[in-house]
């Protein structure tokens, strides 16, 4: 099915089950340990080995020499892969250094050797007898240091890395109101749950891999040419996936590494990274270096907006896209980005929820309480006279949906934001200095092709098979969700099978596309059962009304299982996109209240209260959706407080590699949490007039918990993440 | 400007690279005899019998088995996760004598006698224990990986402020501690969620102990 114009009326609209705050058909499992994650897969084939990741100790270089004797001659060593022996590998498409290194090594703890024994303990001890010799190479390691070296990179996925409209510099140096100011944010670490994990098991030429994994058939074409083997050989399968956060986007060593283990060993292997192996031997978000140029007119009209950005890659790697949501989020006739790129031999840089804005929207929307300060406005003031409803370098095309003002507005009345003091440093609560802050949301909405293949059985029972995945997104219920309205039964009467690279190729998940673009690949399959439905039933499709498990049309009504009743009914379809999103500007939009206290003394900083409004399109679980949101406010606030990977800038690593060095919120840090979506469709997005809100509830979270320290303290902190110390000889004298 | 140590490695050098990395570092000596004595030795193994979950296990493990990979790996309790192996996340929170401990840190061996529960002693899915049920009612989870050790630390925490257990945050510690969202927040924090979802959890909690969040 394509989808060519803007949806009208259709079975979704019912809303009998879309759009009502559902429980998770999956929660019973995951609650009682019951869901099997992929290190736990010891039903799927017998005699499963153990492997344990050798990483490389140093960031650049190469193996001089390795000796495995000791390692070899180990208690249960079965085998031992490396670089040497593993035969001649490609590298997948989707990574930027490879994932087994040696000799060449491109970045610290990249793994170098994969040891297999009959246990966990013996793959451990044996590993540790590895011994390497290496000849350190130079690399460049400190962003800062090397900015001067960055350049224009190549455009990727159709997005220049400049952009510019009108006369920038002409503009902004006539502005009665200039912003120019620099920020940084540091290098972050997904740090999900699950370590990346798979089990591998060979038989004959066909390879199977049990893994943890967002995107299905990249991961299968990936491992296809990293092998050189035909993808029909491979099947992975990855029902359930302990977080990714676009950590899982990519296949990474455990899989490759089990899968060459399993080969070496003649025998399944299971291999999960360990916790501080995760942070330098996978991806990170980059860190930046931004600076923000804003011009206003007095009365606070934008005039001139800039906003340019460095980051670092290994060779052949992107940029940290921070600048992009500048181009979109608001009004101003003179603009320019840029982004610049530079070699740096740390771990490889790549996507991590909301890539580009969540990072961009910590400097931009810092900017911005900045520039309304200077204008003596209030910074939702300043934000809703600034909104624009058409793209701003492009002023024919309008966006489909756009209700940020209305985000600030319903916010600030719910927040209680006019009891904000707009000179900081002036509100106490005890010992206590108590600030607000606010800061937009905005991410853009992106459709990618799905398919999805639906079963009804004689019971009336309706399967779904796709190989989407749920990373906690929630995407089991919706899937569920939108069948059960298509096909018109209870939730009950509903199996959905996902994660399987058998199955139809999703959209999977990563940039928040999952959730409208997967249910619509399960609408357009429905449709087509329907249509099957009815001619086995003998009735129009146009006229028949599915409701109550029964089919309807006229006086005539079935048992939904009677289509069925002599073998098992199949559909497939997938849903494809015409140029709906090149016509209108697709974005998702909201706004993020935030309070904070300053510990006047001592200057320890406590989130108090955090609100944000959506407005994201339809959305289809309420109850799941808004996790997403809480779940990124809590990741948001992280970024904001204390989130960073520390870089060791001689030996060109991250040095705080567990959880203990790198500090995520925990239950002390983060309060009682409060979303509000507005009521909206969008029609021209799909059959579902969804949006996605997983990574837009990231977008502008930590600027709001910054710019509340700002109005609590009056200490503007510009580089990120704030910590005590950077307040502590700023603070106001305590009387 | 050379900094210290850039291309030759000084001790210093060394113990900034990690624990992790020293294994494998360029021209770190491991004692050569050490290695022959790995290699030599016999696998060591143990006997310890201990209930989990009610049904009785006696097993023989190399004694450098933790807790965790005994109930994961021997006995396919695959419910308690592992989320670090170094007792930084809670992930592999079980309940052992009326305990909550981090499994990960505590080797089988050690636990000959005891009695541990599991989050699969806790319920199953079509019966599930009230805090398993508040957690899927609350939506007290994303991914599910954390969520083993978020309820098995929830029942254990109630437990204790019920007993009458300080925290951190309670201010008289001569009067019993309440049952408040600071005081479940703060005994809750060695759990973590990388989802987020501790305002949920929060709610499930203070749902099961029937106060208000």
């Amino acid at each position: 099915m394509k989808f060519e114009t803007p949806a009208t009326t259709n079975p979704i609209d019912q809303l009998k089950v879309i759009g009502k705050p559902t429980r998770r058909i999956d929660g019973p499992l995951k609650t009682t340990g019951t869901a099997p994650y992929a290190y736990e897969r010891h039903d799927v084939a017998a005699n499963q080995a153990y492997g344990y990741v050798v990483g490389s100790a140093i960031a650049k270089g190469r193996i001089a020499s390795m000796n495995l004797d000791a390692a070899k001659a180990a208690p249960g060593v079965l085998a031992i892969v490396t670089a040497a022996n593993a035969g001649k590998l490609a590298k997948g498409d989707f990574n930027t250094a490879k994932l087994l290194g040696g000799p060449e090594i491109d970045h610290y703890h990249q793994a170098i050797a994969l040891v297999v024994a009959e246990s966990f303990e013996q793959a451990r001890a044996a590993a540790s007898l590895v011994r390497v010799e290496y000849t350190r190479g130079k690399g460049a390691y400190d962003l800062a240091a090397a900015m001067g070296t960055a350049i224009k990179p190549q455009a990727s996925f159709g997005t220049e890395p400049d952009s510019g409209i009108g006369n920038f510099a002409a503009a902004f140096a006539e502005a009665p109101v200039q912003l120019d100011a620099r920020y940084t944010t540091p290098d972050h670490s997904h740090a999900m749950m699950e370590p990346h994990a798979s089990i591998a098991a060979w038989e004959g030429d066909k390879l199977t891999v049990w893994t943890s994994n967002q995107m299905i058939a990249w991961s299968v074409g990936d491992m296809a040419k990293t092998l050189g083997i035909p993808k029909e050989n491979i099947r992975f399968d990855s029902p359930y996936i302990g977080g990714g956060f676009g950590g899982k986007l990519f296949n990474r060593a455990d899989a490759l590494l089990a899968v060459l283990g399993a080969k070496a060993a003649g025998r399944p292997v299971k291999v999960a990274l360990t916790r501080p192996l995760m942070i330098n031997n996978t991806t990170h978000r980059p860190a930046t270096i931004q600076r923000v140029r804003l011009g206003a007119t007095a009365d606070g009209k934008l005039t001139a907006v800039g906003h340019e950005s460095w980051s670092g890659d290994l060779p052949g790697g992107g940029p940290e896209t921070a600048v992009g949501q500048t181009r979109l989020l608001y009004a101003g006739e003179n603009r320019m980005t840029a982004m610049r790129l530079a070699v740096l031999d740390l771990p490889e840089g790549n996507a991590m929820r909301a890539p580009g804005e969540a990072p961009g929207l910590m400097a931009l929307e810092i900017a911005v309480d900045e520039m309304a300060e200077k204008l003596a406005m209030d910074p939702v003031a300043f934000r809703v006279l600034n909104d624009t409803q058409v793209d701003p370098e492009k002023p024919s095309r309008p966006f489909s949906q756009r209700r940020l003002n209305e985000c600030m507005e319903t916010g600030a009345e719910r927040f209680g934001w006019s009891k904000r003091n707009p000179k900081p440093g002036l509100t106490r609560d005890g010992r206590w200095l108590v600030g607000m802050g606010v800061a937009a949301a905005f991410r853009n909405n992106l459709n990618g092709p799905s398919a999805a293949r639906v079963r009804l059985d004689k019971s009336g029972i309706v399967t779904v098979e796709t190989d989407m995945t749920d990373i906690g997104t929630g995407t089991y219920t919706i899937i569920a969700q939108t069948a059960a309205e298509m096909m018109g039964v209870p939730l009950d009467k509903v199996v959905v099978k996902l994660g399987d690279s058998a199955f139809p190729v999703s959209a999977g998940s990563g940039g928040q596309w999952g959730a409208n673009s997967s249910t619509a690949g399960v609408y357009a399959a429905c449709v087509k059962l329907r249509e099957a439905v009815a001619q086995k039933l003998g009735i129009n499709a146009a006229d028949a009304v599915f409701a109550d498990s029964k089919v309807k049309a006229g006086r005539r009504s079935a048992p939904l299982g009677d289509a069925a009743a002599d073998g098992e009914l199949v559909a497939e379809d997938m849903m494809e996109y015409g140029d709906l999103a090149e016509k209108y500007q697709q974005s998702t939009f909201g706004a993020h209240f935030c309070e904070v206290g300053v510990d006047a003394m001592t200057g320890e900083i406590r989130v108090r209260r955090m609100l944000a409004v959506c407005a994201a399109g339809r959305i289809l679980n309420p109850k799941s959706a808004r996790s997403q949101v809480i779940g990124a406010m809590t990741m948001g606030a992280g970024a904001a407080l204390m989130e960073e990977l520390a870089v060791d800038k001689r030996f060109g690593f991250f040095v705080n590699h567990d959880l203990a060095g790198y500090e995520v919120p925990v239950h002390a840090d983060i309060p009682h949490q409060e979303v509000i979506f507005l009521d909206e469709t969008d029609p021209t997005t799909s059959p579902m007039k969804a949006k996605g809100v997983g990574e837009l509830g990231i977008c502008g979270v930590a600027a709001a918990v910054a710019n509340a320290i700002y109005n609590a303290t009056g200490v503007r902190v510009r580089d990120y993440p704030i910590t005590l110390d950077k307040l502590l000889d700023k603070l106001p004298d305590i009387a | 400007m050379q900094t210290p140590g850039e291309f030759e490695l000084s001790r210093r050098g060394v113990l900034a690279g990690g624990a992790a990395s020293v294994a494998t570092a360029a021209l770190v000596p491991i004692g050569a005899a050490a290695e022959a004595r790995e290699a030599a030795a016999a696998l060591p193994t143990a006997k310890v019998a201990f209930d989990v979950n009610g049904t009785a296990h006696e097993l023989e493990l190399d004694t450098r088995t933790s807790l965790l990979d005994a109930l994961r790996e021997h006995l396919k309790l695959t419910g308690t996760k592992k989320g670090c192996d170094h007792g930084q996340c809670g992930a592999c929170t079980v309940i052992v004598d009326g305990r909550r401990i981090n499994s990960c840190l505590t080797l089988a061996v050690m636990h000959d006698g005891d009695r541990i529960t599991t989050i699969e002693g806790l319920g199953t899915p079509d019966k599930m224990h009230a805090m398993q049920d508040a957690f899927v009612e609350h939506d007290g989870y994303q991914c599910g990986y954390c969520t083993p050790g978020q309820i098995c630390s929830a029942v254990a925490v109630l437990g204790e402020i019920k007993a009458g257990v300080p925290s951190h945050v309670t201010a008289d510690l001569t009067a019993a501690p309440k049952v408040t969202a600071a005081e479940i927040r703060e005994r809750m924090s060695g759990n973590i969620c990388r989802c987020g979802a501790y305002s949920n959890i929060i709610d499930a909690i203070t749902d099961v102990a029937g106060v208000k969040a």
